[in-house]
């Protein structure tokens, strides 16, 4: 049903009702200090470093936190996002009640019983799927729910609505470091724990705003320094880790593959290679040195805009270290070559031979709550628990057996998120259900996804804050919040981690597997979805999971709990002679002499032969380059206190009060061309669309680069510019490098005087 | 209960990235009333992200207290500085005025002046002060002397600093450079030095190796060349 759409983040009747509005402290605090019933143990709801915390509990009300300082990765440490996320769970704004959407009403919307709503989301699920096909309703969900939840939602799409089409929001965070590491060592994990950062002689940070996004990693790296090693960091603006690093490469957006083919181009002129480590534990060799020959440093220094001598320098710290940590996070991934800069950097880690070491070592920056986990167990596109592939048969009868079906009732591998709105703008996709997603904030060019969802037949949105994508939703159905529920994710060392139950839901509000197993109940589809609760999912994933990449099948909760977190793989049985990983699992993967179920013993990385896989890496530049009408570069990205599309950090006021509205980020060359000053409105304009903000200009960033944080929705938000083109193999969005051109605005946005700053 | 006089307190500014979780859980803490007693701010942030938090330096003779009118600023044995009691401090403002590292807040609504107190009621039972417990980078941090030591052999601990004349003494330790320098902070000096890591960063876009103006010349003055 096409419904008539305000400006969009204008429809100011929803946005009195729902919010965002700001909590403080000061609202929910009988006094300050009052004493709290209890301290819970848990883990922070936002990034993936999901730092141990206490939260501190009135009766039903989260009223606090206290650091947990025996938490091995953190030990008390935390963001401000962590430090003041206890202010959602008493929020006004959350969603209390199922609501349906109704014209009559002023903001849209009203209340409807929770049962009558289930009912209506069974009742056009069913109808959808008679009419136009299993496959016609579609799945989106995502990677902060816990992996039991995401376990469910695999298993809800692919066994009970038996539709092909499931995708998640890890679509558009880090799918290309997945496929990448895929590709090169056959497994998609973090190498190392983070405590082999402490020893390395080079740490390596490429596209990573790590004390803005990872803030606690900063530390590590910090420490690495204090005992003499160099920090190099690449990246377009000279972010707050990048202001003392030893050596920064101010790669231009796009360029990450050249850059680091040229610095193996050096690396093998100078023969800073590791030949015994290439020879016996790797292919593909010299294909990769051929395709870096022509990476000569002025060819390199041409394309990515960094000084010759500065990538000198860097291969030759690089290649002379004998200790060292590479990592790296969506600066590179975000590209429609994201997955070859990612093996482009593996190659220059595989060709120092230093992995499966002590301080040696390699990992990808998670960026979710559970990012990680939430990548493994079946609610991807093509994937089955345990890292298993729905495209592959023998995977299929596995996991099929699990659940007692017949695998040729499986459906076989659907799209990603974005070909998901694609399909819905096309009219093949008719029914929508969606869940830990906010498209019409984090998905590039969303002008088209607002289209897209207005297309729908019928859109069931999960939520516990009315979020810009739930507003067009025809019913909404109230989740709950992390701190509601209990459950494991995984962070970002692959370290299985607890999340312990604070609180219960308010209202009508029900924890999220009550209301996906309500609707299947409600379709009369419940087989095998009749968890008692999270643990019992997690007890069968152990076991769909067993024998695969990602094994957790000698995993307990109670493992978990005693060892402050266990490492997968970890399997329950493994042949005779082969040692079963300690209690805390496998801490480092790929170490010599270590066994996988892939390789069975032929070597320590996963693929049949036991070798980690060199991948030719060929330059290929951003799919949208500037030209004389688009002339400057956008890339975007977080800032600290906010997480994600913003939903739950900006409606946290102290959060929302330290970076209260997004900002064109601009070079004084670049402002002083333009006629803009630090402050003026200023206006970026795509193929796509526009957005006015005000201008912030600083000499931190490239001349030649603007930057927008993301966080924001409406006509505040960056993906109205972005582009959808994707990485051929990951599928993830180039949100890192698209061309705009940038003006002074004549007069103040029409959104400036109608909307506060987190609106 | 005392502070335990083993655990210290260490800043360390160039480690600072801004984060504000230092600022955001100071009000998390009991005595704080929801108030933030740490101010932090970026030096030049037109040139550098460089931040600096500050955080009270428990003077040895703390000027704050000296010059209170009413008596309502007390240095307790362990060498913590507190924030005005309420029955005495009139709201002067003197001590704002006059503490040289611009430290004591007045807040207004309640008509009392209020400062980090070290999170006196954690310190005082062997806890980090919330600011140090939580800085991700630990430019704030609060152990022993051992431990700087042995996680931070390029570093060295210094509470003197120089105010033109005067020499103020604090239990709060600086982290300086390990190798060079003076046992002393010059304050007024450092206060003309550029912001750390400024030298190397600053003005390294308009190295023209890597760049120059050439993109510049696509921002077409004249349309009609485009
Ligand atoms: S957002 Fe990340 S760094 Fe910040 S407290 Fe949460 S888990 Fe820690
Ligand atoms: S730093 Fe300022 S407020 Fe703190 S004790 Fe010294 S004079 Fe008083
Ligand atoms: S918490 Fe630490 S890094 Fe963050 S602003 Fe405060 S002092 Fe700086």
């Amino acid at each position: 049903m096409p419904t008539t759409t305000p400006t969009p983040g204008l429809d100011l009747d929803a946005i009195r009702e729902f919010g965002p509005y700001l909590q403080y402290a000061r609202d929910i605090r009988v006094d300050t200090g009052v004493e709290p019933d209890r301290l819970v143990k848990t883990h922070c709801c936002f990034c993936g470093q999901q730092c141990g915390m206490q939260l501190k509990v009135k009766g039903n009300t989260v009223v606090g936190v206290e650091p947990w300082y025996d938490f091995p990765f953190n030990r008390g440490m935390m963001c401000p996002k962590g430090i003041k996320r206890y202010l959602q769970q008493s929020h006004p704004d959350r969603l209390l009640h199922a609501y349906k959407k109704d014209p009559s009403a002023p903001s849209g919307f009203s209340e409807m019983p929770y049962d009558e709503a289930i009912r209506r989301v069974a009742d056009e699920i069913d109808r959808i799927q008679r009419e136009y096909g299993n496959d016609a309703f579609a799945i989106l969900s995502g990677a902060s729910l816990t992996t039991e939840k995401t376990y469910l939602m695999g298993k809800f799409a692919h066994m009970a609505l038996k539709t092909a089409n499931i995708d998640y929001n890890g679509r558009l965070c880090m799918v290309s470091a997945a496929a990448g590491n895929k590709k090169s060592f056959g497994v998609d994990r973090a190498a190392n724990p983070w405590g082999d950062i402490l020893g390395a002689e080079v740490v390596w940070i490429s596209g990573a705003n790590v004390a803005e996004c990872a803030p606690i990693t900063t530390n590590y790296v910090w420490q690495a320094r204090e005992q003499g090693a160099k920090v190099i960091v690449a990246d377009p603006r000279i972010t707050p880790i990048a202001r003392t690093c030893d050596l920064f490469l101010p790669v231009k957006p796009g360029r990450d593959t050249a850059l680091f083919n040229g610095v193996l181009h050096l690396m093998i002129e100078h023969d800073w290679l590791d030949h015994d480590f290439i020879e016996n534990h790797t292919v593909g060799f010299d294909a990769v040195a051929e395709e870096v020959s022509k990476w000569t440093p002025a060819l390199t220094a041409e394309v990515t805009g960094v000084a010759e001598k500065s990538i000198q320098q860097a291969a030759e710290w690089w290649g002379q270290a004998s200790t060292s940590f590479l990592m790296h996070a969506r600066g590179i991934e975000h590209h429609s070559r994201g997955v070859q800069n990612v093996m482009s950097a593996i190659n220059i880690v595989l060709a120092s031979g230093r992995i499966g070491r002590e301080n040696c070592g390699y990992g990808t920056i998670t960026g979710q709550a559970n990012g990680q986990g939430g990548r493994e167990h079946g609610q991807k596109c093509d994937q089955l628990p345990g890292g298993r592939d729905l495209g592959n048969p023998e995977h299929r009868a596995y996991v099929a057996g699990v659940w007692g079906m017949d695998p040729d009732d499986l459906p076989q591998p659907g799209v990603d998120a974005y070909e998901i709105m694609r399909k819905a703008h096309s009219g093949e996709i008719k029914g929508l259900l969606s869940i830990c997603f906010n498209p019409v904030v984090s998905l590039p060019d969303n002008n088209f996804v607002r289209e897209a969802l207005d297309k729908l037949e019928f859109f069931v949105a999960i939520d516990f804050f009315m979020s810009a994508t739930s507003r067009y939703a025809d019913v909404v159905l109230p989740g709950s919040l992390q701190e509601e529920d209990e459950g494991t994710v995984t962070q970002l060392e692959g370290r299985v981690i607890k999340i312990n139950q604070v609180v219960d839901c308010p209202g009508e509000a029900r924890r999220d597997w009550e209301i996906i197993q309500d609707i299947a109940k409600a379709l009369g589809r419940e087989r095998g979805l009749t968890f008692s609760g999270p643990r019992e999912m997690f007890e069968e994933l152990r076991i769909a999971s067993k024998g695969y990449t990602n094994d957790y099948s000698g995993i307990t909760w109670e493992g978990v709990e005693d060892n402050y977190g266990v490492f997968w793989p970890c399997p329950a049985e493994t042949p005779e002679g082969v040692p079963l990983p300690g209690p805390q699992g496998t801490v480092r993967l790929f170490e010599p002499g270590s066994w996988n179920p892939i390789a069975k013993g032929a070597g320590p990385f996963y693929f049949p032969d036991g070798k980690a896989r060199f991948n030719v890496t060929e330059y290929v530049g951003p799919t949208e380059d500037v030209d004389a009408d688009y002339p400057v570069i956008l890339t975007t990205g977080r800032v600290v206190s906010q997480f994600l599309s913003g939903n739950q950090t900006r409606r946290i006021g102290p959060l929302l009060d330290h970076y209260p509205e997004p900002k064109i980020e601009m070079h004084p060359r670049l402002a002083a061309k333009l006629g803009i000053r630090d402050g003026d409105w200023a206006t970026a304009e795509s193929r796509r669309g526009n957005c006015t903000l005000r201008a912030s200009v600083v000499k931190t960033i490239r001349p030649d680069t603007v930057f927008i944080p993301y966080h924001w929705a409406g006509r505040k938000s960056a993906n109205q510019l972005t582009i959808s083109a994707q990485d051929p193999i990951s599928k993830i969005p180039e949100y890192k490098v698209c061309a705009v051109r940038v003006s002074k605005a004549e007069a103040p946005p029409e959104y400036a005087d109608q909307l506060q700053p987190q609106q | 209960m005392p502070v335990p006089a083993t655990l210290e307190f260490f800043i360390d500014p160039a480690r600072c990235i801004g984060c504000q979780a230092c600022v955001q859980a100071c009000a998390e803490c009991d005595t704080h009333r929801g108030q933030s007693m740490i101010q932090l701010d970026y030096v030049d942030r037109a040139h550098s992200t460089q931040t600096v938090p500050v955080v009270c330096m428990h003077c040895d003779s703390p000027t704050c207290a000296e010059v209170c009118p009413a008596d309502a600023i007390k240095r307790t044995e362990d060498g913590v500085v507190h924030s005005a009691r309420k029955p005495r401090c009139i709201a002067c403002n003197n001590c704002v005025l006059a503490c040289p590292f611009g430290v004591p807040k007045m807040n207004t609504e309640m008509q009392l002046m209020m400062k980090c107190n070290m999170c006196y009621d954690r310190t005082s039972v062997g806890l980090k002060p919330m600011c140090a417990s939580v800085c991700p980078s630990q430019a704030l941090a609060f152990g022993t002397r051992e431990e700087m030591a042995r996680l931070r052999p390029s570093a060295r601990p210094v509470n003197t600093f120089q105010f033109g004349a005067q020499t103020i003494t604090t239990k709060v330790n600086m982290m300086v450079p390990a190798d060079d320098g003076p046992d002393w902070v010059d304050v007024t000096a450092a206060m003309h030095e550029p912001t750390i890591g400024h030298q190397m960063l600053d003005d390294i876009f308009d190295d023209d190796v890597f760049g120059g103006d050439g993109f510049i010349d696509l921002l077409n003055d004249d349309p009609a060349d485009a």
